[in-house]
């Protein structure tokens, strides 16, 4: 409990956690806030422009949460993690300056113009800054997954004098494959996210019998939206990336499965819990050959358990990971059949009839975030014990000077801020819940300057 | 190489004390000029649209760090551990009282937020002083090429201080009356007529005055505290130059501020700021970081930088991003060129 690595590590954990429930609503909901504006421009229904104002007002609350949560992680980077950034510095400093110049930019200026600037501009302008601000947040979203992909991966580099990591091949680092296919999970997630919290809130008010046009056409939007990043989610994104884990962190995936023993054939558990005294899953149901045909292509190939592994390269805490990627993959399957269900019923014209699937939607809208978190667990917890996969241990990339003393008076202190900023951010996003959109009772097409 | 990325890191600072300096000074007068309900929304909806963008700019900047001088970052934030996590807190407050306090119609959560905004935007203001000020004094860098410090020892600045004594503090104490008077002149052209106009003029008329006598104590200062770089400093043409364009800001400015000529005056003020930033950057070249115990331990633009390719492949894109952003930031600017009504301004 002295260690500062543990100290160090959990303030990280704690804050990008904490920080990301923002960002994955916000990024979401921006691709849907430009369907509801771009609704709203081209048909004479005044409820596609209430929703479009009344997401705009839950996405400035996210926002402002998530820049003011994000600046720290910025920080931190040098704060607490002071060797890894000297050490891989000149190689992540590109895609983070890159990400303020190119995303923060944009994405800040077209947000106060769509907060503010409603009576100011153009509908046409308006609907533009909502484009500008998708592609803002997006736009970010690549940077930062590119950094996290170079951490997982590391591509493009070489090892310059005084043993810091250069950037050898720009195009090879920001293209990483791992990149490019981490990406697309995490923005089918961030819409997963977004859709859910839409056709949850609506699910809400049909079930009140308030704001039934508004809700209405939410709720269709977010159903459509869900079946369409579910199933993105398990393939091909989610596929590709545990391929890439497969082919690059053998010990992650192994800890992923709970896989002891080596060998063909080997099975998908699931559910079990790692026994890690005697080295196996206990009451399990597994698949057999599965994880083979999974990993690889045929079942027949041979995959590599942690019995085979090194102990000092395994992630340090084998459960966690396990149980991680089993809380993701068990909400994935779930959120596919509620909005396939749901498509269907839509499609049979039953949707908003049917109360036990509004309350399905409306119980549902939390469990995004329960499985984007339990995500991202699984890949940095399966990451380690590397800060930079193969080339620098966490334990090695902490700031020397800076003590568990230090670490702990902050991490309490982040923890208070935050408990306080939660709070605040339900109750405000409670109220204007509750309050519904704005009326448009008499007002024909609003909006205009 | 180095030089061109120390310019523009240096550049894209100056240009955040700028622009988030007049929405921090606007918020450390935010209790003083704007009295009620209505003339408060008038300030925070003449920042509103921009606090956010002007933020940004440290962010850019702290990006384009990592980049070009990975091990300045890393000895400097490690290094200021502690001040910088409550700068971080500082600004979680302040950015949320700005975005909240008029979601909720209550006198007593608009209070609240409101008094949260007017201390943290003089807070951080003080703490950006302070900051420069350690940077100019310099901080005990060892052999382990790291440093640590308390956040104070000693009064008098030398080897043995902390982040804060009596140099840093002045230095802090000048950043917030000269941001505040910033503020002042910004909130005296945006709040259009009525009271705050007035009141904002005569705080930036007072706080410029207590700017110019505070100005030649600091200079003075900084004189004692780091001989070197004032030696530096007289033979180099762009801190002459720099200290011209200082010197014609400054009358532009007393005329402006005269004749309550609010636009000119907080033109005059940026390019002020801008100026006198713009000549300590370059009195500092080549040192990012001075260690106060030996200076075999400096961290310096060359000793502290990343390899040519990355700071050639980073200067082309950034030569592609930061017209971008200046180009949002005009873009912004002219779609909020009519100031905020007074009253109820924002939408949100």
């Amino acid at each position: 409990m002295t260690d500062p690595v543990l100290w160090h590590r959990l303030q990280f954990a704690f804050t990008i956690t904490y920080h990301y429930l923002f960002p994955q609503l916000t990024m979401g909901l921006a691709l849907l806030i430009m369907y509801f504006k771009w609704k709203a421009l081209r048909s004479d229904e005044p409820s596609w422009d209430a929703a479009a104002r009344f997401w705009v007002r839950i996405f400035g609350i996210n926002f402002a949460v998530g820049v003011v949560t994000g600046i720290p992680m910025e920080f931190q980077f040098g704060t607490n993690w002071s060797r890894f950034s000297e050490y891989a510095g000149g190689v992540v400093g590109t895609t983070l300056a890159l990400e303020g110049v190119f995303a923060f930019f944009l994405e800040s200026t077209f947000l106060g113009v769509l907060l503010y600037g409603q009576s100011r501009v153009s509908r046409w302008t308006h609907f533009g800054s909502a484009v500008a601000l998708f592609v803002g947040s997006w736009l970010s979203g690549y940077f930062i997954t590119a950094t996290n992909a170079f951490m997982q991966h590391p591509v493009g580099y070489a090892v310059g004098a005084g043993g810091r990591l250069e950037l050898a091949d720009f195009r090879a680092f920001v293209l990483n494959p791992w990149a490019l296919w981490e990406y697309s999970h995490v923005m089918s997630a961030a819409v997963v996210t977004g859709s859910f919290a839409v056709a949850g809130v609506s699910a809400f008010w049909l079930l009140l019998g308030r704001h039934r046009d508004v809700a209405a056409h939410c709720l269709r939007t977010g159903v459509v939206a869900a079946a369409v990043a579910t199933i993105l989610q398990i393939f091909p994104t989610g596929d590709r990336n545990g391929k890439l884990v497969a082919d690059h962190q053998p010990a992650a995936l192994a800890a992923m499965e709970g896989l002891f023993n080596s060998g063909p054939y080997a099975k998908l558990a699931i559910i079990g819990q790692p026994d890690m005294v005697h080295r196996r899953l206990e009451n399990p149901i597994e698949v057999p050959g599965m994880l083979s045909f999974l990993a690889y292509g045929s079942f027949g190939s041979t995959v590599v358990g942690l019995n085979d592994i090194a102990d000092d390269n395994w992630p340090d805490n084998v459960p966690l990971v396990y149980y991680s990627y089993h809380v993701m993959v068990g909400l994935g399957t779930a959120f596919i059949a509620l909005a396939l269900f749901s498509l269907l019923q839509m499609w049979r014209g039953a949707l908003l009839r049917s109360r036990w699937l509004l309350w399905s939607w409306m119980l549902a809208a939390p469990f995004p975030y329960i499985a984007t978190t339990a995500g991202w667990t699984t890949a940095e917890m399966g990451r380690q014990p590397w800060i930079v996969h193969g080339l620098m241990r966490t334990s090695q990339g902490t700031s020397p000077q800076v003590g568990a003393g230090d670490t702990l008076f902050t991490l309490i202190g982040f923890c208070g801020l935050y408990l306080m900023v939660g709070i605040l951010f339900l109750f405000m996003v409670g109220r204007e819940v509750a309050n519904g959109p704005p009326s448009f009772e008499g007002r024909v097409v609003p909006g205009r300057p | 190489m180095e030089a061109i990325w120390y310019g523009l890191i240096s550049l894209m600072l100056s240009l955040y004390v700028a622009l988030d300096g007049y929405d921090l000074g606007a918020g450390a007068l935010h209790l003083f000029v704007a009295r009620d309900d209505g003339e408060r929304r008038q300030v925070l909806g003449a920042i509103g649209p921009f606090w956010d963008g002007n933020e940004v700019w440290l962010v850019a900047a702290g990006g384009a760090l990592v980049l070009a001088f990975p091990v300045a970052y890393a000895v400097g934030f490690s290094g200021f551990y502690l001040p910088l996590i409550l700068v971080l807190w500082l600004m979680l407050l302040r950015g949320l009282s700005i975005e909240f306090r008029n979601h909720v119609d209550n006198p007593l959560w608009r209070s609240f937020w409101d008094v949260v905004f007017a201390l943290g935007s003089s807070l951080l203001a003080v703490v950006l002083g302070a900051a420069l000020g350690n940077v100019i004094r310099g901080v005990p860098i060892d052999a382990t090429r790291t440093f640590s410090l308390p956040l104070f020892a000693s009064a008098l600045p030398g080897p043995g201080s902390g982040v804060l004594d009596a140099y840093t503090v002045l230095v802090g104490a000048f950043a917030l009356v000269s941001l505040a008077a910033h503020g002042g002149s910004f909130l005296a052209w945006r709040a259009e007529g009525g009271p705050v106009r007035e009141r904002s003029l005569r705080s930036a008329r007072l706080l410029y005055l207590v700017e110019a006598a505070l100005f030649p104590l600091v200079t003075w200062a900084t004189l004692k505290v780091q001989p070197r770089l004032v030696e530096a400093a007289l033979g180099r043409p762009l801190v002459w130059l720099t200290a011209a364009i200082a010197a014609g800001a400054t009358a532009l400015l007393v005329r402006a501020v005269v004749r309550a000529q609010a636009v000119v005056a907080f033109a005059s003020s940026t390019a002020l700021l801008l100026a006198l930033l713009g000549s300590a950057a370059a009195a500092s070249w080549p040192f990012l970081l001075r260690s106060t115990l030996n200076p075999r331990f400096d961290v310096t633009a060359h000793s502290a930088a990343a390899q040519g390719y990355a700071l050639r492949v980073g200067l082309v894109w950034i030569s592609i991003g930061l017209p971008l952003a200046c180009a949002y930031l005009v873009h912004v600017a002219r779609t909020f060129r009519a100031p905020p009504p007074h009253g109820p301004a924002s939408e949100t």
